[in-house]
């Protein structure tokens, strides 16, 4: 600064007083430069930051819902799947109690049908041993008469007597044959 | 950029550089020494302001959401001032003065770059006019600020009476209102002033320097080449003040409204 103070006495200008017709000048420039670049150029820059934003908001939100819509629909199809799964564990348990219900109804029918078989078979057997019975002691009786006749030699024709005789000796063949 | 071209052609730079070196022959009318309405200093303002609406309008005449080169670049500056020290400096609240911030950082980025620009070589920020002009708008705006904000009786109080036990006060206040309300509008002024005076005269320094020993002694020559290297390396310092300044205008301005906005001292 040595040469501003060797030269203060002729140094036309100050340069720490500003001269006002550039006050005016860049005063003016400054201005205009405001509000243009204020009215038309940061504004709409500001807008352009805005729609980054939400266009890139909306981006997220877009793929948020959409992630949520598939979990929905995921959380859905396990819920329907685990639904279905008990389904049909309850058909296969009430399958296999019905074809428990059924082989036990068969199988009942079965056994009283084979009872019924047999206690049909015991009846027939039973009238046909009486039938037989009744023919054996019928023809017993005729062939026993019969041999006896010849035996004897005289006919025992008399109906009543020899029916007697034959009933009281079968009587006593089974009684004997019961003791 | 005549003048100081006539001065160089004529071989008569004088040395050491003085301030009338800043105060250049006026334009229109042609070379008068008392006019300033036409100089290359308001010139070159009027450039500024040209070339940076016209950048600006046109980058952004017909924006995307998916920028273009041009586009990206203009919203990164704007982007830049906005984020890192609008929102940074004030909050959310920031966002609103972000477009001025940015104008002025701008205005202020552009004719302090004049200075190292061939040809222009000279701020017009080593002019303390258009500094003081901006620091006048700085001031307004952040006393205005905070009087919109808190109402004048209550932007006062916050302003100058600091959480201090009372005895002090007497002592704080006067300091307050000297800082806030009398030095704030001179320091920003005066430093980006300073800076691009400064650094002009550096320059000057060094390449008239150079022209001075190398007619004053042809021996010299080895030192002329070395001052006009220094020149250059001067040169990329000039560059690194010139992005500070701009940086530190916008930045204390933005500082001083988010002072003016605070709810507590």
């Amino acid at each position: 600064m040595y040469f501003l103070a060797a030269e203060g006495g002729e140094a036309v200008h100050n340069p720490i007083i500003p001269a006002w017709e550039e006050i005016v000048v860049g005063g003016i420039a400054f201005i205009v430069l405001c509000f243009v670049l204020m009215k038309f150029v940061f504004p709409r820059m500001e807008q352009t930051f805005q729609a980054r934003v939400d266009a890139i908001e909306g981006g997220i939100k877009r793929a948020e819902a959409a992630q949520a819509e598939a979990n929905q629909l995921l959380e859905q199809y396990r819920a329907q799947l685990a639904e279905a799964r008990t389904d049909a564990a309850k058909i296969r348990d009430d399958a296999r109690a019905d074809a428990e219900g059924i082989r036990q109804d068969i199988l009942a029918k079965a056994r009283e049908e084979s009872d019924r078989i047999i206690a049909a078979g015991k009846e027939q057997l039973a009238a046909e041993r009486a039938t037989i019975v009744r023919e054996l002691r019928t023809e017993v009786g005729t062939i026993a008469v019969d041999l006896a006749s010849r035996i004897v030699g005289e006919s025992l024709a008399d109906e009543a007597r020899r029916k007697g005789t034959v009933d009281r000796f079968l009587s006593g063949l089974e009684s004997t044959g019961a003791r | 950029m005549f003048g100081q071209a006539n001065v160089l052609a004529q071989g008569q730079a004088e040395f050491p550089p003085s301030v009338e070196d800043f105060y250049l022959p006026s334009i229109l009318p042609w070379g008068a020494h008392d006019n300033y309405w036409f100089t290359k200093i308001t010139l070159m303002v009027w450039l500024a302001v040209g070339v940076l609406i016209l950048f600006f309008l046109l980058s952004y005449r017909n924006p995307k959401l998916v920028p273009t080169k041009k586009q990206w670049f203009a919203e990164s500056i704007y982007g830049f001032v906005r984020n890192n020290i609008a929102v940074d400096m004030i909050g959310h609240a920031g966002v609103r003065f972000a477009p001025y911030f940015t104008t002025l950082f701008c205005f202020i980025l552009l004719t302090n770059a004049f200075a190292i620009i061939p040809f222009f070589q000279i701020s017009p920020n080593s002019h303390i006019a258009f500094p003081a002009f901006l620091a006048v708008i700085s001031y307004v705006m952040f006393n205005w600020i905070g009087i919109r904000h808190h109402g004048f009786v209550k932007y006062f109080k916050n302003s100058l009476i600091p959480p201090a036990p009372w005895y002090i006060l007497p002592l704080l206040i006067p300091i307050e209102f000297f800082s806030t309300f009398l030095v704030r509008p001179f320091s920003l002024a005066v430093r980006l002033f300073a800076n691009m005076f400064a650094g002009h005269m550096l320059l000057l320094v060094f390449t008239l320097g150079g022209f001075a020993m190398i007619s004053a002694n042809a021996w010299l020559a080895p030192v002329s080449v070395l001052s006009w290297v220094m020149t250059i390396a001067l040169t990329f310092l000039e560059f690194l003040v010139i992005c500070l300044q701009a940086y530190v205008f916008t930045v204390l301005t933005a500082s001083y409204v988010q002072g003016a906005l605070a709810e507590e001292h």
